[in-house]
């Protein structure tokens, strides 16, 4: 912006910047707010998990009341209630091996459509996406009576099997866009002299898009995690995954804000962490790999 | 059935008369592809027959003996009955409030963060946040924590402003619409800033400082250039905010549980078949979510590809 005033110094330009600076302030406060409004209750759910239930429970709300580790002791079972343990087990499974498998699809399949292009490889790429934007609860019920005639009601398997599908298109989408960015010429070359596709996909095509594929496993880590629907009607006491363990707290329980709020920060914080270090990528993810 | 479905659009050789060496170099560059292929198909597509099928008997999961086919009824029963007729009015009246309040504050958020201030990185961590939330966790943040009547932090915060006299709204039972699409507005608005952010800082900064240098104000400039540069991100975040928000489940089974007139499509095919064992009528409810999704999703693709030929094509 300063460099700007000094390099133009035409009237309109002169005239617009002192106030153009106090304006730009006043719009940096704004931001400021607008983010603070934002996490405010992430914040508020944060501090009360550390509050006793009897100082959640106040109201006016009680802000600085001691702080105690109490209600995520009641959460991990160690004062006799239920162990979230085996949801989040669950959860981790789920989500982890859905999350190798759909790589182990979609990277050969993003190769043939990028690298190594098949014909009319646009149409099939476009037929991925059309998949992902069809509304998988119109094929739940055949789902579920599949699932219920193969044994595989309350099985962690199908969760993984539907996962898998449920992130195919938009891992596919990422690899894709990830692959392309890998130069033909340095494949060539590398070819030219000699190496065989093995180590080219090792030593040339790997480095350029394992951030990607990073980003990609991450996303998709973070949807498997998150889903309910699906968790909801396939699984019961066995392979009961985490966001179905937390729907337990949907009825109130007299006074169970505090393990509300630590049960809550506790099973978000894998997609906390994982959508943080993959926030660059994040935008890519979400919109099938349609903005960069 | 599922292989001669995958080989066609992967196949179709203009070239059939092609030399049997070249044709296996042909496979050789499809083989990575059809796993892929074949088991997207065969999970995710056959179930849509079978949703299409099941939706034309008259069958009853208590009674499975009496499956027969019903031909329209189901859909004749999905659109006259009052419960169900009102869930797609539900559905669409909460698709387009959250998709619609959340691009517009998405678009002043994403404003705001495209300049230059001291503290941007962590003014967007903190915008972002809410998204990297579990959507039951969200959910029910706003259900106990935020809206409880007698000890939420909103009622809260008005009884420690206005005094003992200050009104205790019960939000959710008042307001029970607005409140999971409060919640879902917080979650989605992320969404919106990050898509339309990505649409700001692709502009031509040689353009706006050629505006600028012509004496444009920023007003002129955001009408003229920001604008119609940002229209494919907007229909973009509109179109898969909608294809996301039209299939929430989360928020309203968590909430309300579908209660108070706020059970959307997925909620109530949920409910009919997993409570009400109504298979065939699940099914036809479920077949009107694929149409109303089918015509979302053609002009998502559009707006997809016509972003992706300008990627290519750079």
């Amino acid at each position: 912006m300063a460099t700007v005033a000094s390099t133009t110094p035409t009237a309109p330009a002169r005239r617009s910047r002192p106030g153009g600076r106090l304006r730009g302030s006043a719009l940096g406060i704004v931001a400021w707010l607008a983010g603070l409004v934002f996490v405010a209750p992430l914040l508020w759910m944060v501090l009360t998990s550390f509050h006793s239930e009897a100082d959640a429970a106040t109201n006016p709300p009680s802000v600085t009341a001691p702080l105690t580790l109490d209600s995520y002791r009641e959460f991990f079972g160690l004062t006799g209630g239920a162990s979230p343990w085996p949801a989040m087990i669950n959860s981790m499974t789920a989500s982890v091996v859905s999350t190798l498998l759909t790589l182990l699809l979609a990277v050969p399949a993003a190769y043939a459509l990028s690298i190594r292009p098949v014909k009319k490889w646009t149409d099939v790429l476009f037929f991925f996406l059309s998949t992902k934007m069809l509304p998988l609860v119109a094929g739940l019920l055949p789902i579920y009576l599949f699932a219920k005639n193969t044994g595989l009601l309350d099985n962690i398997w199908a969760l993984v099997i539907l996962y898998t599908a449920m992130n195919l298109p938009i891992a596919v989408w990422m690899m894709q866009s990830f692959l392309a960015e890998v130069p033909v010429a340095i494949i060539e070359a590398a070819q030219i002299d000699g190496a065989k596709l093995p180590t080219v996909l090792g030593r040339v095509v790997a480095p350029i898009a394992l951030p990607g594929i990073a980003a990609t496993a991450l996303i998709c880590f973070i949807f498997s995690w998150n889903e309910l629907l699906f968790a909801r009607v396939l699984t019961g006491v066995v392979a009961e995954t985490a966001p179905v363990f937390l729907t337990g707290f949907i009825t109130s329980q007299g006074l169970f804000l505090a393990k509300v709020c630590a049960a809550s920060l506790v099973i978000s914080l894998p997609v906390l962490a994982a959508g943080f270090a993959a926030q660059d990528k994040l935008v890519q993810g979400l919109s099938l790999g349609a903005v960069k | 059935m599922t292989l001669t479905k995958t080989a066609r659009p992967a196949a179709a050789p203009p070239r059939a008369a092609a030399p049997p060496p070249n044709r296996m170099r042909a496979w050789a560059t499809r083989a990575p592809l059809l796993p892929a292929l074949i088991f997207m198909i065969v999970v995710t597509q056959l179930p849509f027959v079978a949703t299409l099928v099941i939706s034309f008997l008259d069958w009853n999961a208590l009674y499975p003996d009496d499956r027969s086919f019903a031909g329209f009824a189901n859909y004749g029963e999905v659109l006259s009955d009052p419960a169900l007729r009102k869930s797609i009015w539900t559905t669409i009246l909460l698709t387009v409030t959250v998709v619609l309040i959340s691009l517009l504050l998405g678009l002043l958020l994403a404003l705001l963060l495209d300049r230059r201030f001291r503290g941007r990185a962590a003014v967007r961590t903190m915008l972002i946040a809410p998204f990297l939330l579990v959507p039951v966790a969200a959910a029910l943040l706003w259900k106990h924590v935020l809206f409880n009547p007698e000890y939420g932090l909103f009622n809260g915060i008005l009884h420690a402003i206005g005094g003992d006299g200050a009104a205790q709204p019960d939000w959710i039972s008042e307001m029970p619409l607005m409140a999971v699409e409060a919640s879902l507005i917080w979650q989605w608005t992320p969404f919106m800033m990050l898509i339309l952010l990505a649409g700001l800082q692709s502009r031509d900064p040689q353009l706006i400082e050629a505006a600028r240098m012509d004496g444009a104000s920023d007003w002129q400039v955001f009408v003229h250039i920001t604008l119609p540069h940002l229209r494919r991100y907007l229909e973009l975040g509109v179109l898969l905010g909608s294809i996301y928000i039209v299939q929430n489940f989360d928020a309203v089974f968590t909430i309300t549980s579908g209660g108070l007139g706020t059970a959307n499509l997925p909620y109530t095919i949920y409910q009919t078949f997993y409570q009400a064992h109504e298979n065939g009528l699940a099914s036809a409810a479920g077949v009107i979510v694929v149409i109303g999704s089918i015509i979302l999703a053609t002009f998502a693709l559009r707006v997809v590809s016509s972003l992706f030929r300008e990627e290519v094509s750079r």
